[in-house]
């Protein structure tokens, strides 16, 4: 996937949150969870409570590592009463097989890297539901949040989510590599506009959605973040060194209240003392505005709390808002 | 890609007019901004700052990336694009025209004519490209 097509980052972005924007993460990683014990693995596993999906349904998941922080962040289909497809973050598949191998062995089930054999698109917008009823043989008027369908596009095999990472309306499609080219051309020639990884990350951070290697890693703990409601109180994989833990640092959201972009890496500041650091930030294309996450001291995560962003030397103020950074 | 004639250029993808009454407007060519995708930020120099040729002067911020940009020439900033800060994407959309970034009054004018014309530019572009 490119950063950008020719009509450039601003110009995607706006096709989403106004109409039909058309993305290829055919780069993210699917694993395939297999055997009598896969619903009792995932709950020790992961973080989220795969128990309580309906078969068809995704949630969204963490992968914890027992130092209290993250291997991954993950979504999780339920395709049988013990069989999960799990897409996970391009640069995390490795160790998420890794991982989840080694947990596994206490369990009887098996994980399969299927990476290879699936391509994702994701169409994302307020007109998804109506142009993609237009090509597939399927009533996607029934089709609920996190559920999932079969159909097909043109001959091809598609398995249809309703999900997505912009916090718009869209589904997500999942069909066969050799088949993404077709699927795609029916879909950017029903009106979707192609969009690139830039307006992905921009529409995901206004959208207040957390990207791992940035908002979270393998020192974050999630329960000092506004996704705490991911982590279900019951036993799993690193429990003692996450759960119950103070939180010296919290997630917040800032929004700048002079120019300036905001960018992974810059310290958040409070009076001349550093007390965070920002780990993604962009000027809002809808609202113009620019906007970050952060990790900063719990002290200073209370909304409306006035802080700074050092850019190039320069403390330009900010204030400490709750995601996500466009009106809901 | 537009280059025109009229100009002089940097390897590092400024652009410098004909001088008028000794001073000259610079910006980033078309090159520049493609590269840089969508230009949400500038950061431009102080009206009557004096400038080294080779300092970096001003920043140009796309979604993708912040950019230093670097005087071409020696000289005392007479003016900047003060549009720019409200409408940053006439980068973009003019980077010839509107999206000029500052004007400077030139200590040697000779620091102007040393520098690509758009035959040299256009070689540059394509070694990078």
């Amino acid at each position: 996937m490119p950063v950008h097509y020719p009509t450039g980052i601003h110009q995607e972005h706006i096709a989403v949150r106004s109409d039909v924007g058309l993305f290829d993460v055919s780069h993210m990683g699917e694993l395939r969870v297999v055997g009598d014990d896969a619903t009792a693995f995932l709950q020790y596993a992961t973080l989220n409570d795969p128990a309580r999906l309906k078969l068809g349904r995704g949630q969204y998941t963490m992968l914890p590592n027992d130092r209290g922080g993250l291997i991954d962040d993950l979504y999780l289909y339920r395709e049988k009463e013990q069989e999960y497809l799990v897409v996970a973050n391009a640069a995390n598949v490795e160790a998420d097989l890794a991982q989840l191998r080694e947990v596994a062995r206490d369990y009887d089930c098996h994980v399969v890297d299927e990476s290879a054999t699936w391509a994702l698109l994701a169409l994302q917008g307020p007109g998804s539901a109506l142009l993609l009823g237009h090509v597939v043989d399927a009533d996607l008027t029934e089709l609920r949040k996190n559920a999932t369908l079969l159909t097909s596009i043109s001959g091809c095999p598609v398995r249809l989510s309703r999900t997505g990472y912009t916090g718009e309306d869209g589904f997500e499609l999942f069909c066969h590599p050799t088949d993404a080219p077709i699927v795609w051309d029916v879909l950017a020639e029903a009106g979707a506009t192609p969009c690139g990884l830039g307006a992905r990350g921009t529409l995901r951070l206004e959208a207040g959605f957390p990207l791992y290697g940035h908002e979270f890693d393998a020192t974050t703990n999630p329960l000092c973040s506004g996704f705490s409601w991911v982590v279900k109180d019951k036993p799993f994989f690193g429990r003692e060194a996450m759960w119950d833990r103070s939180c010296p640092r919290r997630l917040v959201g800032l929004r700048l209240l002079d120019r300036g972009i905001p960018r992974q890496g810059y310290r958040v500041l409070r009076g001349a003392q550093a007390i965070g650091t920002v780990t993604s930030g962009t000027l809002s294309p809808l609202t113009r505005e620019s906007i970050a996450f952060a990790w900063v001291d719990a002290g200073a995560s209370r909304e409306g709390t006035e802080c700074g962003v050092e850019i190039r030397g320069q403390t330009v103020p900010a204030a400490v808002v709750k995601p996500p950074f466009f009106g809901q | 890609m537009q280059i025109p004639d009229n100009l002089r250029y940097t390897a590092s993808h400024e652009w410098v007019s004909e001088p008028v009454d000794g001073v000259v407007t610079i910006g980033i060519t078309d090159y520049a901004q493609d590269q840089l995708g969508d230009v949400v930020y500038v950061e431009l120099p102080e009206v009557g700052a004096t400038l080294a040729s080779g300092d970096a002067v001003a920043v140009v911020e796309s979604v993708k990336t912040a950019s230093d940009i670097y005087a071409p020439v020696s000289g005392s900033v007479e003016a900047v694009n003060e549009a720019l800060h409200d409408t940053p994407e006439t980068i973009n959309d003019s980077p010839y025209q509107g999206g000029w970034l500052f004007k400077l009054r030139l200590a040697d004018a000779s620091e102007r004519t040393a520098l690509l014309d758009a035959g040299g530019y256009q070689q540059a572009v394509e070694k990078e490209g």
